[in-house]
């Protein structure tokens, strides 16, 4: 049995495990982290920045961050929030994010996060308004990259669930994005079934099944109820994560 | 040479959407051309190339907050062709057709109640101080709070059945995404008495209104014109589905029983340079008489009969008014519609009783097609939606003809009327001048931009211009 690591989180005593990270002994203590690029299933990554909090005073993303004893974590504090929320914010704008007329709305991680975090309505960044093609090639899936977020959870499912290497990111800077192996969608080997296109796989609208949407009545849908991190925070809710 | 004076009502109020009328005044101040223009522009069928066609009914409903449900089903009419479904199941036509009398209802009655019962009951040279919706509550808050209830009721059935009051997405390609619980069902049951007595209540004050003023009515923004409408097989008013039938001002048929998917073939759309809206026609006509009005006076007169009892009693009333023949008075558009009222009450009634609406068959697929059609009666008049699918399921044509623009020609040639029965040769143009032309525009209830529209204090601003654009009077009201 793995070592007891004690720390704090805000203020309040965490048994967590040695070798966890912070953010898997947070959920075990019914603590939540906000996270966009962290899944259940798939190794972290750290990109999104969103499970940012603050380990002994220093910034670090709570995702991959290890435990070690004594260490005192701050979450839920006006600093954070705040910086969780530009985080957020600046997603939103460089995007297309129509939350009205997307079928992810509902069940969109994204905009859960958003209601989480109190953002309800744009402000303080110019939308970039991206146009980018979409990609409807495939008979099954289809591909609005103006609603990618580059968390990376396709690119992780489909390498180290589906054994492909369907996606990708290409570019760099503002300029990085989603690709595929392929010269579209259809070009490459992905299949309706693989875990990088299933649902939950991508938080936002960006990887959608064809001819499913709306689907869900306004009322059913995922983050209807409960907002993001219910599951976690009251795991007999069964809904969120 | 002459100079010319322009006068610009705009935004013309108390009407869904934005839009403005201008007024051209020769040297003696008589009407030389007035013109209802529609000043925004939307865009809608250019910006859905390229999106899923699963998408389509939701995003275009957002062309209008006031019959978002009109919108959504004409579009999932079309895609219902597109996916294959040629006959939806009995659940998901009976919540559709729900979700229609619901919208149908709660429009209807925020029209009369909240924008034109003003001039109704205070008249239309009323002080415009008093001439508004908070004197109608403060003199009648029976009134009033009937009006809001009704409305509410009707809202709430588009929420039962779409998710949402506004904007929601209850009607999906090939059928619905949810039934009517039980639960829902007996709320809505709760109080059907009422909103009948009360549509019931509203149909009188309107019949009422247009016996009592039929001297002024009979010739006030009145003039021959075609309509057009869907009605049923047998030739019934029906809001949802059925076949297109036109008649002429006589009466005479046009044509009838008409496929609406073949549209193409009877109607046209003339494109001109001063309006955003274009002019559609009936082709065999050509576009100087071809043009037609629709909506709930169209209905009545296309309509051969009423299936709910309460409302063909009224329609037997209102053709009895002009012994059989179409009317063509403008401002009997205000009975029609609380007719139509009366019968979406009624009809909600007969659906809540029917246990279709709690089946679990919600959606139906059938082969792939490439083009589809949808068209519904919107609370405004005939809507039509016509698309085409790529092999990718992405949207490459779209045209729309909403209800509004079906009534351009017609709400155009009313402002002209009223224009020149009520300002041309008058020394000094008054408010209450104003607001007759602004009484015409909305008595066919238009929704200008298909736009969410903020009721109250809506600015006006009145610019007189000589010939060469100098600004000689400005009025305002509200700024």
């Amino acid at each position: 049995m793995s070592k007891t690591v004690k720390f704090k989180i805000d203020g309040v005593k965490i048994k967590g495990r040695a070798g966890q990270t912070i953010m898997d002994a947070a959920d075990d203590a019914g603590i939540y982290i906000p996270r966009l690029c962290d899944v259940e299933g798939l190794s972290p990554q750290g990109s999104c920045r969103v499970c940012t909090v603050k380990v002994n005073g220093r910034p670090a993303a709570a995702c991959t961050q290890p435990l070690t004893e004594g260490m005192d974590v701050e979450n839920d504090i006006l600093e954070i929030l705040n910086y969780r929320r530009d985080i957020i914010r600046m997603l939103l704008h460089e995007g297309n994010h129509l939350c009205p007329i997307c079928e992810a709305s509902g069940r969109c991680e994204l905009q859960a996060m958003g209601y989480r975090l109190g953002i309800l309505q744009p402000a303080k960044y110019p939308y970039l308004q991206p146009v980018r093609p979409i990609d409807a090639s495939h008979p099954d899936i289809l591909l609005d990259k103006n609603r990618c977020i580059r968390c990376g959870r396709c690119i992780r499912a489909s390498k180290q669930i589906d054994g492909k290497n369907v996606f990708g990111y290409i570019g760099r800077g503002i300029h990085k994005g989603l690709g595929v192996n392929g010269r579209d969608l259809a070009g490459t080997n992905v299949h309706v079934s693989d875990k990088a296109v299933a649902p939950g796989t991508c938080p936002v609208g960006c990887i959608i099944r064809k001819g499913l949407g709306f689907h869900e009545p306004i009322g059913r849908r995922k983050f209807d109820k409960v907002p993001i991190g219910s599951d976690i925070e009251n795991p007999e809710s069964g809904r969120g994560k | 040479m002459a100079k010319t004076k322009v006068i610009e009502i705009e935004p013309v109020t108390r009407v869904e959407g934005h839009g403005k009328v201008s007024i051209h005044l020769d040297d003696h101040n008589n009407v030389k051309v007035a013109r209802l223009h529609i000043v925004e522009f939307r865009g809608f069928e250019r910006f859905i190339k390229g999106r899923p066609f699963w998408e389509v009914p939701v995003i275009v409903q957002r062309l209008c907050g006031i019959c978002p449900v009109s919108h959504q089903l004409a579009a999932a009419k079309a895609m219902d062709i597109i996916v294959g479904a040629k006959k939806i199941t009995p659940t998901a036509e009976k919540v559709r057709r729900l979700m229609n009398y619901g919208q149908i209802f709660q429009s209807h009655v925020l029209h009369f109640f909240h924008l034109c019962s003003p001039d109704l009951l205070f008249g239309f040279d009323a002080d415009p101080k008093k001439r508004n919706i908070f004197e109608v509550i403060k003199k009648m808050p029976d009134l009033a709070v009937q009006g809001v209830m009704m409305r509410k009721y009707g809202q709430e059935i588009i929420r039962a059945t779409s998710g949402k009051k506004i904007h929601g997405t209850g009607a999906v390609p090939g059928g619905v995404n949810k039934n009517l619980s039980v639960e829902e069902r007996d709320f809505f049951l709760k109080d059907i008495e009422k909103m009948k007595k009360w549509a019931h209540d509203a149909l009188n004050i309107a019949k009422n209104y247009t016996l009592e003023h039929l001297d002024m009515i009979e010739t006030f923004a009145a003039f021959n014109s075609s309509h057009l409408s869907l009605v049923r097989e047998d030739g019934a008013l029906d809001l949802y589905h059925g076949n297109l039938r036109a008649i002429d001002a006589g009466g005479n048929i046009i044509f009838d029983q008409v496929d609406y998917r073949t549209y193409n073939d009877y109607i046209m759309e003339e494109v001109r340079s001063w309006s955003y809206n274009k002019f559609p026609f009936i082709k065999s006509r050509g576009h100087i008489d071809g043009w037609y009005r629709v909506g709930p006076l169209s209905r009545m007169n296309t309509s051969g009969f009423i299936d709910t009892p309460a409302a063909q009693k009224a329609l037997e009333e209102f053709k009895g008014l002009t012994n059989g023949k179409p009317n063509n008075m403008s401002l009997a558009y205000h009975w029609a519609r609380m007719i139509e009222t009366v019968y979406c009450a009624e009809k909600i009634e007969e659906l809540l009783h029917d246990p279709d609406l709690q089946g679990t068959d919600l959606m139906v697929r059938g082969d792939r097609a490439e083009e589809g059609i949808g068209l519904v009666e919107a609370p405004r008049g005939t809507l039509f939606h016509h698309y085409r699918v790529n092999e990718n399921d992405q949207i490459t044509y779209c045209n729309l003809i909403v209800s509004s623009t079906n009534n351009n020609e017609a709400m155009n040639r009313a402002v002209t009327k009223v224009a020149h029965d009520h300002i041309s040769g008058k020394p000094k143009v008054t408010e209450g001048m104003l607001n007759h032309v602004e009484v015409a525009v909305r008595s066919y209830d238009p929704c200008l931009s298909c736009a969410t529209h903020a009721l109250g204090q809506m600015p006006l601003v009145l610019d007189l211009y000589d010939a060469e654009g100098v600004l000689l009077e400005t009025k305002s009201k509200n700024l």
